[in-house]
C-alpha cells in the first residue's frame, strides 16, 4: 500500500491477483468490493445538528467527493449507505425504519453522533434511545456532533467493510438471523 | 381524471385536486417537516403542516438540570448559531441574579454573537442558492464559515455546539490567535461575501426565480408573531438589538435593513445586508475592546462563575466551589424573568421561573421558528410547488428550534 | 417602567375592576394576574385601545400545590411602537382546564396554544384545531405536568445501580 504522493488522486490500489501481459485475474469478490467501495451513494438522513456538520463535510473544505461519495442519493431505492444524523424521536422511528426497508441490498447503515447512536443527552420520553433498536447498524461515530474528520473516518470504516464483504454474506444464515432479530422480512 | 371523450365532446370537466405528501423526509426539504399539500396541477391550493418529528423535550429536561448544565441544551435549539443561544441563556440568568457584567465582556459577547449571525445567514442564503440550482454559492461561502468556526474552536474548543462562555463571562481570556484569526476573517469575509453577492443578487435568472415567491404582508407577519429577518423582509423594522438593547448594543451604530414585499428575494437581501452590518458591528466592537483593560473576561459573581480550572485541580476550596456550582447548590433568587435576544431567526426569548431551587421551576424557550412556521401554508397558497420549497428554505426553518 | 404598570393598572381596574387579581412589577415586566373568564376581553382591550398588537409568547405552567388553580397560562404582549412589554397570567383548575383561545385575535396563537395543550392539557375553547402538535397523537398524558418523569418510564436497559438509584 504506502502513501500515494502523486498529485493525481487514485481511487485505490488493485487487489491481489495474477497479472500478465494484457490480463489481470483476481477473485470476483475483490473486484466487486473495490468497485463498490469507491462509489458508495449515501442517503443523508439528517434531522438535526449533525446534519449541519455533514453539510460542512460535504462542502468544499472537507470534500466527501474524495471518497467517491459526493453523489447523495435522496431516494432510498438507489442508496447504498444510510447515514442517520441527528436525534431520532419516537415519532420519527417508523419513518426511518420504512426508509431502511426500502433500500435495496446490499445496504449499510452509519449512525452519526451521540443521539442516533444512543439517544445522547436526550434521555427523555420522546426520543428513541439509539437507532440500533429498530435497525442493524454497521458503524457508529461518537461525538455531539462529531467533527467532519470523524465523519470521514466513519465513512472510511464503512469503505473497509464494503471492500471486504463476501458476496455471499447477505445470503448467510447469520445475516438472516440478524434480520429476524429486527423483524425485517 | 377527465376522460378523453369528455374533452372531445366539450363536456365541462370536473376539477380534481390531488394530494401530495411532502415529507417528513424529502430531498428538497432541509430538516424534517411534513406538509400535506392539496394540489391543482402545479398550484398549491392548501397545505397542512405536521411538526414534532424531532421533539426532544428541552423544557422538561431543563426542569431537571442545574443552571450551568442548561447551556449545552440551548446549543441544540438553533444549531446554526449556537453561541447566540448560549449567551442569551447566560444573560437571562445574569438578569435573574442581577450580575454586573464588565463592558469588555459585553463587547466580546457581541463579537461572538455577530460572528454566529453571519454563520447562520451564510447557511440560509447559500441554501437558497442551492434550491434555485446554484450550488456554487454554497461551496464558495462554506469555506468562510469554516473560518468562523475556527475562531469558535479557538475560544471554546468546539465548532458547532459550542457551549461558549459561562454565567458571568468567559471561561478564559481570548488568546492572541483568536484576534489574529478574527482579523483574517474580517479581511477575507467581505471579499467572499461580495463574490457571493455578485453571483446571485444581480443575476437575472435568480431574481426572476425568487422575486414574488412566498410573499407575506407586514400586517399578516405581525399577526403571526413573526420576528427577525422574516419580519424585517416584510417591512417592519423590529430588531431586539435596538428595541430592547442587551449587552451594550445601544452603543453601536448599525442599520436595520428592511424589505418591502416579504418575498424570498427580500428575505435573501435582508440577510445579506445584515451580514454587512454584522461585519461593521464586529469592527466597532474590536475598537471598543481595545480601550478596555485587557485582562477582564468575566464579571465578579463568585457564587455563579466557575473558578479557574488551574485552581480547581490544585486547590481544595476551588474544587468545592466548582462542584457546588455545577451541581446547582448555589442560592438562586426566587423570581421570574423574560429575556430576549436577536437570534439568527428572530426574537429568541427565555422565560425563566425560579423557585430558589437548584433547577429552574419552569423554563420556556420562545422559539422564533416554531412561531413563524405556522404561517407557511398561508404563504405558499396559490403559488407553484417549486416556490413552496424555496419559501421554506428562505424562511430558514431549523428543525431543532422548531420542535424543541 | 413602573409608570407602565401604574397607567395600565389604572385603566384595567376602571374597566374590569375585580377581574384584575393582582398587578406587580417583576424585573422589567409589569405582570397582571387576571380571571380566566376575562382573559380574552382584557387582551382584546389591550390590543385595541393600548396598542399591544404583538403576541410575543404564550405558554403554560403547572403548580400542583396551588389547589384549584394548578394550571397557568402565561402571555407576553408587546406594544411595538411604544416599546412596552407586559406579561399576563391566568390560572385554571385541573378539573376544569378551560381557557379562552386567542386565535381570533392573533392567528399566531394557534400553534402556541396547541403546544400548551400538548404539554399541559389546557383546553383552549374556541381553538379551531386543538390537537397535539409535538408529541405523538397516541400519547395519553400531558408530559410537562410535574408528576410525570423526564425519562421514558418504559425503558428496561438501564441498570439502576449504575445510576446511583
Amino acid at each position: 500500500m504506502g502513501i500515494d504522493k502523486s498529485p493525481t488522486a487514485t481511487l485505490g490500489n488493485a487487489p491481489a491477483g495474477y497479472e500478465g501481459p494484457g490480463f489481470f485475474a483476481t477473485s470476483l469478490d475483490k473486484a466487486v468490493g473495490m468497485a463498490r467501495k469507491n462509489s458508495i451513494w449515501p442517503l443523508p438522513f439528517a434531522t438535526s445538528c449533525c446534519g449541519i456538520e455533514f453539510m460542512a463535510t460535504m462542502a468544499s473544505h472537507y470534500d466527501l467527493g474524495r471518497f467517491g461519495s459526493e453523489r447523495l442519493s435522496f431516494s432510498p431505492r438507489q442508496a447504498d449507505l444510510l447515514m442517520v444524523m441527528g436525534t431520532i424521536a419516537k415519532k420519527m422511528g417508523p419513518i426511518l425504519r420504512q426508509v431502511y426497508e426500502q433500500m435495496a441490498e446490499p445496504k449499510w447503515v452509519l449512525s452519526m453522533g451521540a443521539c442516533a447512536s444512543s439517544g445522547g443527552i436526550f434521555d427523555t420520553y420522546s426520543v428513541l434511545q439509539g437507532i440500533d433498536r429498530i435497525m442493524p447498524v454497521d458503524v457508529y461515530i461518537p461525538g455531539c456532533p462529531p467533527r467532519p474528520e470523524q465523519v470521514i473516518d466513519g465513512l472510511m470504516q464503512i469503505q473497509k467493510l464494503v471492500e471486504n464483504e463476501s458476496l455471499r454474506r447477505r445470503d448467510s444464515e447469520e445475516y438472516k438471523k440478524l434480520q429476524e432479530k429486527y423483524g425485517l422480512n | 381524471m377527465a376522460e378523453v371523450k369528455d374533452i372531445v365532446q366539450n363536456k365541462p370537466v370536473e376539477k380534481i385536486y390531488s394530494t401530495l405528501n411532502l415529507g417528513p423526509t424529502h430531498p428538497a426539504t432541509h430538516g424534517i417537516f411534513q406538509n400535506i399539500l392539496k394540489m391543482d396541477g402545479e398550484i398549491v391550493m392548501d397545505a397542512e403542516s405536521t411538526v414534532g418529528y424531532i421533539h426532544r423535550a428541552f423544557e422538561k429536561i431543563a426542569e431537571h438540570r442545574p443552571y450551568n448544565q442548561i447551556t449545552p441544551l440551548t446549543d441544540r435549539l438553533n444549531y446554526c448559531s449556537s453561541p447566540i443561544n448560549n449567551l442569551g441563556w447566560h444573560m437571562t440568568v445574569e438578569k435573574l441574579i442581577k450580575a454586573e457584567i464588565p463592558k469588555r465582556v459585553q463587547y466580546l459577547r457581541i463579537i461572538i454573537m455577530e460572528l454566529s449571525r453571519i454563520a447562520d445567514h451564510l447557511v440560509c442564503n447559500s441554501v437558497i442558492g442551492v434550491d434555485t440550482g446554484a450550488m456554487t454559492g454554497f461551496l464558495y461561502v462554506f469555506q468562510y464559515r469554516e473560518k468562523i468556526y475556527e475562531i469558535f474552536e479557538e475560544i471554546c474548543g468546539a465548532r458547532l455546539t459550542t457551549n461558549i462562555g459561562r454565567i458571568g463571562g468567559f471561561e478564559r481570556n481570548w488568546s492572541p490567535t483568536v484576534w489574529k484569526k478574527l482579523d483574517e476573517v474580517l479581511e477575507v469575509l467581505p471579499k467572499g461575501l461580495r463574490e457571493f453577492e455578485n453571483l446571485l443578487t444581480r443575476n437575472r435568472i435568480f431574481i426572476d426565480r425568487v422575486s414574488g415567491c412566498g410573499p407575506i404582508s407586514a400586517e399578516k407577519a405581525l399577526s403571526y408573531s413573526f420576528t427577525g429577518p422574516n419580519l424585517r423582509a416584510a417591512g417592519v423594522d423590529y430588531d431586539v438589538r435596538v428595541a430592547n438593547p442587551y449587552s451594550s448594543y445601544e452603543e453601536f451604530d448599525f442599520k436595520i435593513p428592511v424589505g418591502t414585499t416579504g418575498d424570498t428575494y427580500d428575505r435573501f437581501m435582508v440577510r445579506e445586508q445584515e451580514m454587512w452590518e454584522s461585519i461593521s458591528i464586529i469592527r466597532q466592537a474590536i475598537e471598543k475592546v481595545k480601550k478596555e483593560p485587557a485582562d477582564i473576561f468575566h464579571g465578579k459573581v463568585p457564587e455563579f462563575y466557575l473558578p479557574d480550572k488551574e485552581d480547581v485541580y490544585n486547590k481544595m476550596e476551588a474544587l468545592i466551589y466548582h462542584f457546588k456550582i455545577v451541581m446547582g447548590e448555589m442560592d438562586v433568587p426566587v423570581g421570574e424573568v423574560y429575556h430576549a435576544v436577536e437570534g439568527g431567526n428572530g426574537e429568541l426569548g427565555f422565560y425563566l421561573v425560579s423557585d430558589g431551587g437548584r433547577n429552574p421551576y419552569r423554563l420556556h424557550f420562545r422559539r422564533p421558528c416554531f412561531i413563524y412556521y405556522q404561517a407557511y401554508p398561508e404563504m405558499i397558497k396559490g403559488g407553484m410547488l417549486s416556490d413552496a420549497i424555496l419559501t421554506m428554505s428562505s424562511m430558514n426553518v431549523i428543525a431543532g428550534e422548531l420542535d424543541a | 417602567m413602573a409608570d407602565v404598570l401604574n397607567t395600565l393598572n389604572e385603566k384595567l381596574k376602571t374597566k374590569f375592576g375585580s377581574d384584575i387579581l393582582s398587578a406587580e412589577q417583576l424585573f422589567d415586566f409589569p405582570v397582571f394576574t387576571v380571571k380566566k373568564e376575562k382573559i380574552l376581553e382584557i387582551i382584546k382591550t389591550l390590543k385595541e385601545e393600548e396598542g399591544f398588537n404583538f403576541l410575543t409568547d404564550l405558554t403554560g405552567t403547572h403548580y400542583p400545590d396551588n389547589k384549584g388553580q394548578e394550571l397557568g397560562v402565561i402571555y407576553h404582549l408587546h406594544d411595538m411602537p411604544g416599546n412596552r412589554r407586559i406579561r399576563l397570567k391566568t390560572y385554571a383548575s385541573l378539573a376544569d382546564p378551560k381557557v379562552l383561545s386567542l386565535t381570533g385575535l392573533f392567528p399566531g396563537a394557534n400553534w402556541m396554544e396547541r403546544e400548551t395543550f400538548d404539554f399541559y392539557g389546557v383546553l383552549f375553547t374556541g381553538h379551531p384545531n386543538l390537537k397535539r402538535i409535538l408529541n405523538m397523537d397516541e400519547m395519553n398524558y400531558f408530559p410537562m405536568r410535574r408528576e410525570y418523569p423526564m425519562e421514558d418510564a418504559k425503558r428496561d436497559d438501564k441498570d439502576n445501580s449504575m445510576f446511583g438509584r
